[in-house]
């Protein structure tokens, strides 16, 4: 293990020896870098596609049948579990700033932390689905159930994704192949994964603290 | 280096002495002709061919649906087709038509034409867009594939709730639908995050916003209204998803649905689609009329800002689909309104077009035939539409023949006419050899004569009272004479595809005696005439400095002080000579792409019929990401291993001094690759 880091930083070392600087901001009209600005759009494109689970949710929310959102929430729980995913911001904050300092070692450690924190969150809400479904809230039982889950269910599956990137940009790092002038694919990964959590803002107030 | 040196192209290369070591059974390819170099490219001319001839195959096949319904409604109780069958066939007839057919010609243009106009050497994306392709390809024949599999989708294009559901449609058909469209919606988005990229990002030195060329202005626009309608669309068939396939409640009145939430859904993307599918006519038009009148577009920005107007407009519009749906007075009052007024930016455009012929000295070329075309039946089009906002009149003309005839005037007459006069003008530039004028023109009147009276007609069937999505009708209603003309008509319009066709052959058979047409053969305004017909892999060399709009133009003309046009410098003189491109370095072709897409519909099969198969379609995507993510966009090997694929030429030329770097070459390439792949996820 200890070979492994060694021979890391000696290669991202060389390869910085030999990079250009300012390789990805030189040559666009926008100044913008291709890669970024493609993510600001796919997210912009994200932000409509949430909007229309949400509107379904907010139509779909007073169920005719089965428990209620009033009975069925633990506010105290999701609370906690929102609080976890909203540090993992800042541990991404840490992890983009550690890698444009060059401090490889710190980048790991956030970039981790990050995962973690994203990874608790996704375990809470696993945890929740269970309680919820024991309760006798199943997908099927009514049309708040279905917009409940579908809407809370996909934005689960976007936490994981982005902790399978945090976790090949460990892996990455690990095999020396993130340089600092690579910091862009960081930051990059730090801004699918900060709309991720802006996005569970408006869910969890939407979802959780809007009275029906 | 001595070996690249050698090489004819700095094309991509798979030489042993790569270090870079793919995963699995796929080397690099390296192919540059043949079948191979089709799979596996990533360049967009390329790409657009491929979506254009994959898109002129869908055309094939629902033309044939057409066929099928105007046979069917030939005469009073037709027995040809089942009351099923005949829902199966519009239903598939009106989702190829605007999936599988419309919305890729334009993407075809968008691909070919856009990185030539703003002078670019490919898109910002170049595997993302291959992807784009190749995910469209598959969804295309993954939604066809319910033919062979208990039957097509049934329920309108718009599949409206609750008909949509297992009770009211228990075959697979909307499963195929609901899916397919999902997956091209994939390609819909990752080709507009791509291509509004390449548009923003990479324009030559120069071009600012103002001096891009039209058609390149309103494929932005295009792609911008892709990729805020897509994800809508999306949103509203994963609900349906979730109800025919795991038995939600989305659109299950019993449990307290809103059968009108799929409505609005649908429609919040279906009428920003109608301008995505029209505006890339508008801007291939755009083009045309000035080169055939010899006069730059009359009023550019004007022309800029209401496709824009268009494009922000066509999001306060959608509930006029839903007049007759109970949304109640306020609503239909307001949507009324919205919809009288975007009559406006379109009328800018119809009077920029006359005004930019106005006084000109007129070619009737086909494609300029084809361009006048559109600009008259649009026109038509255009008013019968404006009739549909006056909210009392649509009442009673909502679901009749009228509004058939309405949206085909505007997208068979409008877009279609478009897109096939741009395949006349465009054909010399990416093939190398013209079309035949003669057999262009034939199919110009042959065209507008069968699609008139396909067409025309039914604005009167459809004032009589005719159902449009009905299958027969009973004789005694005056529907007879109409029905027979349009029957008619449809085999007319079917005759001029085909003599299209055939002029494709004809003419390439024909080109064999013919000299070479040369960069410029129409005497054209925008740069994608400098470069050599049929354009090489590297577009430019070197990319041209951009001083204004249809700067070409003023590169061979000048004008004198009483406004004559005169002859400044010679065609052959500015125009860019084919160079060997030795020194240029172009995106290596991948495979990733295609397998990737190809996971996806074993997926959606999965989701239809075993969980199993989804199973292993997740483990072919995720094999072709992993393959992906660990492949560098660029061979290292190949040229200058530092340029990206957005490099151009006009580099500060350091690339010199990497050549020996093997290890920065490789870290380079493979975070490149990382950081692209990542935008995937």
């Amino acid at each position: 293990m200890a070979d492994t880091t060694v021979y890391a930083h000696e290669s991202v070392a060389e390869a910085d020896a030999h990079a250009p600087s300012a390789h990805i901001e030189h040559d666009t009209n926008t100044g913008i870098s291709n890669t970024k600005l493609a993510m600001w759009l796919f997210l912009a494109s994200e932000c409509l596609l949430f909007g229309g689970l949400i509107t379904t949710y907010i139509l779909y929310r007073t169920p005719l049948e089965g428990p209620t959102p009033h009975e069925i929430f633990d506010i105290p729980f999701t609370s906690t579990s929102s609080f976890v995913l909203l540090m993992s911001s800042l541990t991404m904050v840490l992890a983009v700033s550690a890698i444009e300092r060059g401090d490889h070692q710190r980048l790991r450690v956030w970039i981790g932390a990050t995962a973690a924190l994203g990874a608790t969150f996704i375990a809470g809400q696993v945890y929740e689905f269970t309680v919820f479904y024991r309760e006798g809230l199943g997908f099927t039982t009514s049309r708040f159930s279905s917009a409940f889950y579908t809407l809370t269910g996909f934005h689960g599956v976007h936490v994981s994704i982005g902790i399978l990137m945090l976790m090949s940009m460990l892996f990455l790092s690990l095999r020396g192949k993130l340089p600092e002038h690579r910091s862009e694919t960081v930051e990059v990964v730090g801004l699918y994964w900060h709309f991720v959590d802006v996005v569970w803002i408006v869910i969890f107030a939407v979802v959780y603290l809007v009275p029906a | 280096m001595a070996l690249t040196e050698a090489r004819p192209l700095a094309l991509p290369s798979g030489d042993e002495g790569n270090d870079y070591k793919p995963a699995g059974v796929f080397t690099r390819p390296t192919a540059s002709t043949g079948w191979r170099s089709w799979v596996t490219t990533v360049d967009h001319k390329k790409i657009g061919i491929m979506y254009g001839a994959t898109a002129l195959v869908f055309l094939m096949i629902g033309g044939f649906e057409a066929i099928l319904i105007r046979l069917q409604l030939w005469s009073p109780r037709g027995t040809l087709l089942s009351a099923d069958l005949y829902n199966q066939v519009y239903t598939m007839h009106g989702t190829t038509m605007v999936f599988l057919v419309v919305m890729p010609i334009g993407a075809a243009f968008a691909n070919y034409l856009m990185p030539l106009q703003i002078g670019a050497r490919d898109v910002a994306f170049p595997r993302i867009n291959a992807l784009s392709y190749w995910v469209y390809a598959f969804g295309g024949i993954f939604l066809n594939t319910a033919w062979l599999m208990g039957g097509g989708a049934d329920g309108g294009w718009f599949n409206y709730a609750p008909n949509n559901g297992v009770i009211f449609s228990p075959s697979h058909g909307i499963d195929f639908w609901n899916l397919g469209l999902i997956i091209t919606g994939i390609a819909s988005l990752a080709g507009a995050v791509n291509l509004i990229v390449t548009v923003l990002n990479m324009r030559a030195p120069g071009m600012t916003l103002m001096k891009m060329p039209v058609f390149t202005w309103m494929t932005l626009v295009t792609q911008f209204l892709l990729l805020f309608a897509i994800p809508v669309l999306t949103s509203a068939q994963v609900l349906l998803m979730m109800d025919r396939l795991f038995h939600a409640n989305f659109f299950n009145v019993a449990k307290g649905a809103n059968p009108l939430l799929w409505e609005h859904l649908f429609w919040i993307f279906g009428h920003p689609e109608v301008y995505l599918m029209i505006l890339p006519a508008f801007g291939l038009v755009s083009e045309m009329l000035p080169v055939f009148s010899r006069k730059p577009i009359f009023g550019y920005p004007f022309i800029v800002f209401s496709g824009i107007a268009i494009g922000f407009m066509g999001w306060g519009v959608w509930a006029h689909h839903m007049f007759v749906s109970g949304i109640g007075p306020i609503s239909v009052t307001t949507f009324s309104l919205t919809t009288m007024f975007i009559a406006v930016p379109t009328g800018v455009k119809i009077l920029n077009w006359t005004a930019t012929m106005w006084g000109g000295k007129l070619k009737f070329t086909s494609p300029m035939l084809f361009s006048i075309g559109l600009v008259t039946m649009f026109t038509i089009g255009g008013l019968s539409g404006v009739t549909h906002s006056v909210a009392p009149a649509d009442s009673q003309q909502t679901d009749t023949y009228y509004i058939v005839a309405h949206f085909h005037y505007v997208l068979f007459g409008g877009a279609f006419f478009g897109f096939v006069g741009a395949f006349y003008f465009y054909w010399p530039k990416v093939f190398g050899y013209m079309l035949n004028e003669t057999l262009g023109k034939s199919n110009f009147w042959l065209m507008l004569l069968g699609f008139n009276l396909t067409f025309a007609p039914m604005h009167i069937l459809g004032l009589q009272g005719m159902s449009r999505r009905v299958y027969t009708y009973d004789a005694g209603y005056g529907f007879e004479l109409w029905n027979k003309v349009a029957t008619v008509g449809a085999f007319i319009l079917a005759s001029s595809v085909f003599l299209f066709v055939f002029n494709i052959f004809y003419s390439w058979r024909k080109s064999k005696s013919l000299p070479p047409v040369g960069a410029d053969p129409w005497d054209a305004r925008t740069i994608e005439w400098m470069t050599p017909s049929p354009v090489p892999a590297y577009n430019y060399d070197p990319i041209p400095t951009i001083t204004r709009v249809d700067d070409f133009w003023y590169r061979k003309y000048g004008e004198t002080k009483d406004g004559k046009l005169v002859r400044i410098a010679e065609t052959e003189d500015v125009v860019q000579k084919r160079s060997d491109g030795k020194h240029i370095h172009l995106p290596s072709p991948s495979y990733w792409p295609i397998v990737l897409a190809f996971g996806m519909p074993i997926v959606a099969y999965g989701l239809i019929f075993s969980l199993w198969l989804c199973l292993i379609g997740g483990l072919i995507m995720g094999a072709a990401i992993f393959g992906w993510v660990m492949e560098p966009p660029d061979d290292p090997d190949a040229a200058h291993a530092d340029h990206g694929p957005d490099d151009h030429v006009s580099d500060d030329g350091t690339a010199g001094e990497l050549t020996e770097g093997e290890p920065s070459a490789e870290a380079d390439a493979d975070a490149d690759a990382t950081k692209e792949a990542e935008t995937v996820g």
